[in-house]
C-alpha cells in the first residue's frame, strides 16, 4: 500500500504543475474565455505537444499508455488553473469510448489525431428527461447501408460546440430505459443533419445543445450494447472530475488562509479570531476527504469489477459534492464582499465546483447509488 | 499509488484475525461491539490473553515487550482488533504509563512497573483532569511538596475513568508554584491504598459509573515515585497525548458497528417492512459509510507516510482522525436508537462494577442503544476537545 507517485508520474506532475502555474493565470485566462471557442488554441497546441493529449492512449496508437494516476494528476493542476479547454470533453470522455468500444481500424485512425490535437470530440448523451441515467435514451439509431441514421436531440452536451465529431448515444432496439439495445455512434459534426446551439455555462466553459435530423453516423462497437462502455467512460470521467475538483478546492482553501491573515477589521487580521480560525479547519478537514475518495476513485476507475468500481466512483462523487459545496459557500462567505464578484478568483471556483456536483450525476444520485448497493463494508 | 496490502501484510492481518476470533471469548467480543461496558474480570482476561501471546503492548519498546511493527502492521493491528470486538488494552497502562516509564523513568521504575503494567497484574488510573483544568490541562493546581525522601500531595483530580478497579494512579502535580504554567509540574506515581486518596464516583448521563473523582488529603508518597525529571512533567504529558494519533480514528469499531447496524435494521419493521427497506434510512446509513470510508482512506495515507515523519511527531493531518472519528462514532450510535425505536426507552441504573444498563425490555441489542448514544457524547469531548483539535489545526496546519 502506498500513495506515492512513480518517477515517471512526479515528472509528468511537474511539468503540468509549471505549465498551469507560468500560463494559466488568472489574467491569462480571462483573455483566454474571450477566445473563439472560448478558450485557447494555443493552449490546446501546448497539451498536445506536452503529450497530455495522448496520455490515456495505447503507445501502438501514439499514445503514452498512461491511467488514471496520469489524468487525475493533469485534472488536478487543470482544477488548480480553472483550465477551459476541452480536455475532459476530448481525451477523457471522446477518447475514453474510442480506447474502450472502438475497433482497432478506428482507433488507428483517430487516436493519432486526438494526440497531434487536430481532432476535438464530445460526449452527447444526455437528454431532456435523462438527467444522470445513462440508459435513457430516446435518441434513435438506424441501420443504413454502411452506417446508422441518427434522430434526436441531446441536451447540454459539454464543448460540444467547438467538437469536430461527435460520440452519440443512440438506441438500436428496446424500449426508452431498456440498459439493452443503446450503441454509441460517431457523427462528424459538419454533417448535414447536424444542428448546434452552443453557449457559455456558468463555470466559464461551453456546451451545446444538439439535434439530429437524418444524421450519419458509425457504430463505435456494439450498436446494441454499448451500454457498459458508456458507464465505464463515465466513471472515468468522475474520477478525472474528482481530482479537478481537488485542485480547486485546494487553491480556494489556500487564497481563503491566506486573505484571512492580511484581511484587516477591528484593528487586527480576521484569521486571528477563533471562530473564523475553526471554519477554515472545517474547510480543510473537508478538502482531505476529498482528497482520500479522489484517490479512491483514480484506484478504483479501471477495476475490472464493475460493481465495486461503480460504488466506490459513486462514493467518491458525494464527497467531491459535499466537500466542494462545504468548501465553496465557506471560501466566499470568508472572503466576504469581494468574493462575489467576477474580478476575483475565488467566486470562479465556486462556480466550477458548483457545476461538477450537477455533472454525471448529483450528490443525491449518488448517494442513492451507493445506499442501493449493499453497504461500503 | 497502490491500495494492496503485501502478502505479508495480508498474511499477518489473517493470523490476527484467527487468533483474536478463536482466544478471545466470544461473549466479550459481542459486549464490544454492541457498545456494552465490559467488567473488571472481562477486560483483564482479554488484555492476559493477549500479553500472553506477546499482542499486549506492540507499541512498547521491544525489550519491554514491544514489536518494532511498521506503521501498516500497527494499523493492521489495531483494524483487526476493533472489526472483531477485542477490548483494545487498558489504555491507561497500555499506551500512556507504560510508555512514558519506558521513555522517561528510571531502569529501575521500568522493572518494576512495565510487565506488571502489560500484564495489567496492576491497574492505573490517570489522574490529570481537574475541575478547573479540562481543555487547559497545564493550569492544574493539584500540587506535590518535597518533604523529606516524600512528596506531599494536595488537591483534586476529576474524570478519572475506571479509578474503581484502579490499584495505582499517575498525577500531574504542580511542583513549583512560581514557575510558568508548564513549567513547574511533574508526573508522579501513588498507590490508591495510600491513606488521603478518596474517590467519589461521578455518574454520566448515560447512567453509568464510568469517571470518579479522585481526593489528596496530605498523600505522601515516597519520593522514587516520580518519573522523569522535576518541573517537566509536561513532557511526560505531551508525550503522552501524542503517542496514539491514528488509532484514535476507531475506524475499525465504526466499520464493524456499521455492519451490525446494516443487519440489525433487517430485523427491525415498520409499517410491516425491514428498516433497510427504508430509502430514507438507507441513505443515512451510506452518508456515514461514505463518511467512514473517506476517514479510512486519510488514515491510510497518514499511516503511509507515517515513514517521512520522526517518531513521535505526528503527520499534523492526524488531529482530523479524532476529529471526523469522533463524529462518525457519535453517528453510529444515532443509527443504533434509530433502529431500536420505542425500545430506548427503558432504563436501568448500573451499579460501579458492572455498567451494563439491562433492562430485560425489549430486544437484547436495545439495551445498550440509549445509554452508548449518551456516554459516546464525551468522545469530541476528551483526549483534548474537537474545538483543541481545530486550534491545533489552525496553528500547526494553516499557519494561523
Amino acid at each position: 500500500m502506498d500513495f506515492d507517485f512513480s518517477e515517471d508520474q512526479r515528472l509528468l506532475k511537474d511539468s503540468v504543475d509549471r505549465l498551469v502555474a507560468d500560463r494559466y493565470g488568472f489574467e491569462s485566462r480571462k483573455g483566454f474565455a474571450k477566445q473563439a471557442n472560448g478558450w485557447s488554441a494555443e493552449m490546446w497546441a501546448q497539451y498536445a505537444e506536452l503529450g497530455l493529449l495522448g496520455l490515456p492512449f495505447s503507445e501502438d496508437h501514439g499514445g503514452f499508455g498512461g491511467g488514471a494516476i496520469e489524468t487525475g494528476l493533469v485534472m488536478e493542476a487543470f482544477g488548480r488553473g480553472l483550465v477551459l479547454e476541452p480536455y475532459l470533453a476530448t481525451v477523457v470522455l471522446g477518447g475514453g469510448i474510442i480506447r474502450h468500444g472502438a475497433s482497432a481500424e478506428q482507433q488507428e485512425e483517430l487516436v493519432p489525431q486526438i494526440v497531434a490535437g487536430d481532432l476535438k470530440l464530445a460526449l452527447a448523451h444526455v437528454e431532456r428527461h435523462s438527467r444522470w441515467n445513462l440508459n435513457d435514451v430516446a435518441v434513435t439509431a438506424k441501420a443504413d447501408g454502411s452506417g446508422y441514421v441518427i434522430n434526436g436531440e441531446k441536451s447540454v452536451v459539454l464543448h460540444g460546440d467547438c467538437a469536430d465529431k461527435l460520440l452519440v448515444t443512440a438506441r438500436t432496439g428496446g424500449a426508452q430505459r431498456d440498459a439493452g439495445g443503446i450503441g454509441v455512434f460517431l457523427v462528424d459534426a459538419s454533417d448535414a443533419g447536424v444542428s448546434r446551439k452552443g453557449y457559455p455555462t456558468q463555470d466559464g466553459l461551453r456546451a451545446a445543445e444538439v439535434s439530429f435530423a437524418n444524421a450519419r453516423g458509425v457504430a463505435i462497437g456494439d450498436a446494441g450494447g454499448a451500454l457498459p462502455v458508456v458507464s465505464r467512460v463515465v466513471d472515468e470521467a468522475i474520477a478525472a472530475l474528482c481530482s479537478e475538483a481537488v485542485g480547486g478546492m485546494g487553491e480556494m482553501l489556500a487564497i481563503t488562509v491566506d486573505y484571512m491573515k492580511q484581511r484587516k477589521q477591528f484593528g487586527r487580521a480576521i484569521g486571528e479570531f477563533q471562530v473564523l480560525q475553526h471554519r477554515a479547519v472545517d474547510m480543510f478537514a473537508a478538502l482531505e476527504g476529498a482528497k482520500s475518495m479522489a484517490m479512491l476513485a483514480t484506484m478504483m476507475a479501471t477495476s475490472d469489477d464493475a460493481k465495486a468500481r461503480r460504488q466506490a466512483i459513486s462514493a467518491a462523487k458525494v464527497q467531491i459534492g459535499k466537500s466542494g459545496k462545504h468548501i465553496g459557500e465557506e471560501a466566499v462567505q470568508l472572503h466576504g464582499g469581494i468574493a462575489m464578484t467576477m474580478e476575483y478568483k475565488v467566486g470562479h471556483y465556486f462556480k466550477r465546483m458548483t457545476m461538477i456536483e450537477q455533472m454525471f450525476g448529483s450528490t443525491d444520485h449518488h448517494l442513492a447509488y451507493v445506499a442501493n448497493s449493499g453497504g461500503m463494508f | 499509488m497502490d491500495l494492496s496490502f503485501t502478502p505479508e501484510e495480508v498474511a499477518f492481518r489473517q493470523e490476527l484475525r484467527t487468533f483474536f476470533t478463536t482466544a478471545i471469548p466470544q461473549s466479550i467480543r459481542t459486549k464490544v461491539l454492541e457498545g456494552q461496558h465490559l467488567t473488571k474480570e472481562e477486560i483483564i482476561t482479554a488484555q492476559r490473553i493477549l500479553n500472553a501471546n506477546g499482542l499486549a503492548v506492540p507499541n512498547w519498546p521491544v525489550e519491554w515487550g514491544g514489536k518494532d511493527w511498521s506503521p501498516v502492521q500497527v494499523y493492521i493491528y489495531q483494524d483487526e482488533m476493533q472489526l472483531n470486538g477485542v477490548p483494545s488494552p487498558l489504555a491507561f497502562n497500555t499506551s500512556m504509563v507504560g510508555p512514558v516509564i519506558a521513555q522517561f523513568g528510571t531502569d529501575a521504575q521500568k522493572k518494576r512497573y512495565l510487565a506488571e503494567a502489560a500484564n495489567l497484574d496492576v491497574w492505573w488510573c490517570q489522574g490529570f483532569s481537574e475541575p478547573g483544568a479540562g481543555s487547559d490541562l497545564a493550569s492544574l493546581r493539584t500540587k506535590a511538596e518535597r518533604v523529606g525522601d516524600t512528596w506531599v500531595i494536595n488537591g483534586q483530580k476529576t474524570w478519572t475513568t475506571l479509578a474503581q478497579h484502579a490499584d495505582w494512579i499517575f498525577v500531574l502535580c504542580r511542583t513549583d508554584p512560581t514557575a510558568k504554567k508548564q513549567e513547574g509540574i511533574s508526573f508522579i506515581l501513588a498507590d490508591m491504598k495510600t491513606p488521603g486518596i478518596t474517590r467519589r464516583p461521578i455518574q454520566t448521563i448515560d447512567g453509568g459509573h464510568e469517571v470518579n473523582e479522585i481526593f489528596f488529603d496530605n498523600v505522601v508518597v515516597p519520593a522514587e515515585n516520580l518519573v522523569g525529571e522535576l518541573h517537566r512533567g509536561w513532557d511526560c504529558a505531551k508525550f503522552l497525548l501524542g503517542n496514539e494519533r491514528t488509532g484514535i480514528a476507531r475506524v475499525g469499531t465504526s466499520k464493524a458497528r456499521l455492519k451490525r447496524i446494516r443487519e440489525l435494521a433487517a430485523l427491525e419493521f415498520e409499517g410491516g417492512t425491514p428498516l433497510i427497506e427504508s430509502e430514507k434510512f438507507r441513505e443515512k446509513l451510506a452518508a456515514v459509510e461514505i463518511e467512514l470510508k473517506a476517514l479510512e482512506m486519510t488514515q491510510l495515507r497518514i499511516v503511509a507516510d507515517e515513514k517521512n515523519h520522526a517518531k513521535g511527531k505526528p503527520n499534523p493531518a492526524s488531529s482530523i482522525l479524532k476529529l471526523k472519528g469522533s463524529t462518525i462514532q457519535q453517528a453510529t450510535t444515532e443509527l443504533m436508537m434509530e433502529i431500536v425505536g420505542p425500545y430506548v426507552m427503558p432504563f436501568a441504573e448500573s451499579d460501579e462494577g458492572d455498567g451494563r444498563n439491562e433492562t430485560g425490555y425489549g430486544p437484547e441489542y436495545a439495551a445498550g442503544t440509549g445509554p452508548t448514544y449518551f456516554n459516546w457524547r464525551k468522545i469530541s469531548i476528551y483526549g483534548g476537545s474537537n474545538e483543541i483539535q481545530r486550534n491545533i489545526v489552525a496553528k500547526a496546519i494553516l499557519g494561523f
